[in-house]
């Protein structure tokens, strides 16, 4: 049956993809590839942010080392509530998960590579997230809002029940791996200075940063892509066109929490601590922030949320700073405007930034054809 | 066995404190379909606000009445502004703006009242009663928290049963168009839902103050309880909502007490997950329907 589906599905994808494209015949057979063209897109991104960190002040260095902990679980938290319709306020949470995992592997005698405790936390974090996802399957709008929720809240106290391992209330500190030899050399060789172990964190950030939206940019225009959207917009008619709708959710989520794991795993070493404070309910809506700002669903929109986010926070600390609060209040001036624009996006524009514009781009263009054909 | 009977009797007087704060919950579902995330945080704003006029007049009761007040017309004005224009668009729109009030409101008590912890007031002695020589833990305080919330509960019960504006409220909830082809102005009763779902979690609020410390988080795990609470009695039912609170309270009173207090968030969450899974309705769900 579902062999019979995806045969008479493929000629039609073939004719869309082709029909999607403008420059399809002109270009070239390569551009026409959509991992070549999101391949190159990433590598011409990279060189761009290599660029970028070794022009910038130090203190810029930290604020885009802190976009990387946002981006990948932005971008994951974006293609479930935005693409496959469930949200959840647990990423905070399933962060957690990654950065204790990150902790705790980092912390022993002699620990293990670092491209292997990235490899663990990312999946036990996913594994995690495919026991949420499994009882929230079931679940819809409020009912999974308040769920997850609860494991926002409740998780941080795992934490001070394992004092030992965990460390408490104090939380644990981490310390950030080292750039290998060559690559050091290397870089100290490109830009004829060392390399530091911010920028290198950043660095490495990126590379991940970049990979876990190559990997969704594709996943988002594949199968698995399409049949997220056609759960979220018809559960009645996904599930007749032979989905799975509780296997088509859950594999959201465990991809969505393995993106969450990615930004954990970067959290624990641009922080250098583990702490329960970090991971507290406005670190999960802080990242809702950011994908209502950018527009739900949008992977581009992620990232102009994340950069939203990250660079409002410390220019509406330092305004209230000088408004003439002490540190502790101005430090609640950025959820507070964080609460604002929740509640101002969601009356004015609910589809978010990339939204808007494309909604009006296509308005437009559907206004033009419409012309033309009178 | 004296330990058993403490945590019965703590996990009592917080059930009926869960029950009221679900109960608030309950009245905005059932009227405008929407769990409102905010509510602990309008609470707590009301209690900062009674501290406030606490700490002026020195008078307890004052401080009751001003954080009512405050509670009813945060509500009202909460439904009227922001949550009108998403209450027919997208379930997930009208969370998002539910969380929005949820953080900017504490936020911005952390930014008014400071982010430390303030001591609250008891109305009453915080002294467990004498039963033969032994103390038990329950106190005159304890005991006007019930009090309260039983008195609350009767109050709004009359309102529902016996007057015409109770009425109007029920059969607006039950079908918007048919409530106003009969000339029941809806919008006006979804606002008075909320205004009273607000008075009756700030009165939650102020009675899980008394005696203890608050900060702009305090209400943040209240939250979770109150909707799990909701949820055991089916988000749809008062008595549901009451028996829920009653029966979360003396479960996590044990789990405090025999496991470990910080696992006490996590163990509601299990049990919403076992409600969910096992009973999606709620407990007294009897038949299981669904739209499609």
């Amino acid at each position: 049956m579902s062999d019979a589906l995806t045969q008479t599905n493929k000629p039609d994808e073939k004719s869309l993809a082709t029909e999607g494209s403008p420059q399809s015949g002109r270009a070239g057979g390569l551009l026409r590839s959509t991992l070549v063209r999101h391949v190159g897109l990433m590598l011409l991104a990279l060189v761009g942010i290599s660029l970028l960190l070794e022009t910038v002040s130090p203190f810029r260095v930290s604020q885009l080392g802190e976009l990387t902990y946002f981006i990948p679980a932005v971008a994951g938290l974006t293609v479930l509530t935005g693409l496959n319709g469930q949200i959840s306020l647990g990423h905070g949470a399933l962060m957690a998960v990654a950065a204790y995992t990150t902790s705790v592997l980092l912390d022993q005698e002699s620990p293990l590579p670092f491209a292997l405790i990235i490899l663990i936390a990312v999946a036990i974090t996913a594994l995690v997230g495919a026991l949420v996802g499994a009882a929230a399957a079931r679940l819809h709008g409020p009912y999974l809002a308040g769920a997850t929720l609860a494991l926002a809240v409740g998780v941080p106290g795992l934490a001070l029940y394992f004092e030992e391992t965990l460390g408490g209330e104090q939380g644990l500190s981490v310390s950030p791996p080292r750039a290998s030899p060559n690559f050091a050399t290397f870089m100290a060789d490109v830009t004829g200075e060392s390399l530091s172990g911010q920028k290198f964190t950043a660095y490495l950030g990126w590379a991940l940063s970049l990979l876990v939206l190559l990997l969704l940019s594709n996943l988002v225009v594949s199968r698995y892509g399409r049949t997220w959207r056609a759960v979220r917009d018809d559960e009645v008619a996904a599930e007749l066109a032979g989905i799975n709708l509780g296997r088509a959710r859950v594999l959201a989520f465990v991809v969505s929490a393995a993106c969450a794991g990615v930004g954990g795993v970067m959290i624990a070493i641009i922080t250098r601590l583990t702490a329960p404070t970090t991971f507290t309910l406005v670190l999960s809506i802080t990242l809702l922030v950011a994908i209502v700002i950018g527009g739900l669903g949008s992977l581009v929109g992620a990232i102009i949320g994340s950069l939203i986010v990250v660079f409002l926070r410390p220019f509406v600390t330092d305004l209230g700073a000088e408004g003439g609060l002490n540190a502790a209040q101005a430090a609640n001036v950025a959820p507070l405007v964080f609460g604002i624009v929740l509640i101002l996006v969601m009356l004015l524009a609910p589809r978010g930034l990339v939204g808007s514009v494309r909604f009006a781009y296509l308005t437009r263009q559907a206004a033009r054809q419409a012309k033309a054909q009178r | 066995m004296k330990q058993f009977l403490d945590l019965s009797l703590s996990g009592l007087t917080s059930g009926f404190i869960y029950a009221a704060f679900a109960l608030c919950l309950v009245l905005i579902f059932r009227a405008t379909r929407i769990v409102n995330f905010g509510q602990g945080a309008q609470a707590m704003f009301t209690t900062y606000i009674a501290l406030d006029v606490v700490q002026r007049t020195g008078n307890y009761w004052l401080g009751l009445l001003a954080a009512l007040v405050s509670g009813f017309v945060l509500g009202a004005v909460i439904e009227r502004v922001i949550v009108r224009p998403v209450e027919t668009g997208p379930e997930i729109n009208a969370v998002i703006v539910t969380l929005g009030v949820f953080i900017g409101l504490i936020a911005l008590a952390a930014v008014v009242f400071g982010n430390t912890f303030e001591p609250f007031r008891a109305p009453f002695g915080l002294e467990g009663f004498q039963v033969g020589d032994t103390s038990i833990n329950l106190t005159p305080t304890n005991v006007f928290n019930i009090f309260a919330v039983v008195v609350a509960m009767a109050a709004l019960l009359a309102l529902f049963r016996f007057t015409s504006l109770g009425l109007q409220m029920r059969a607006s909830a039950f079908g918007q168009e048919v409530a106003r082809l009969l000339g029941v102005r809806v919008g006006q009763m979804l606002t008075l839902g909320w205004a009273l779902a607000g008075l009756f979690g700030s009165l939650a609020g102020i009675l899980i103050a008394g005696g203890n410390f608050i900060s702009p988080n305090f209400m943040d795990s209240v939250v979770v309880f109150g909707f799990v609470a909701a949820v055991l009695g089916g988000l749809d039912s008062f008595v549901g909502a009451v028996v829920g609170g009653l029966v979360l309270g003396l479960s996590l009173a044990y789990v405090q007490g025999y496991v470990a207090p910080e696992l006490v968030t996590l163990a509601a969450l299990g049990i919403l997950m076992v409600v969910l899974l096992l009973k999606p309705g709620g407990l007294f769900s009897s038949s299981v329907a669904r739209k499609v």
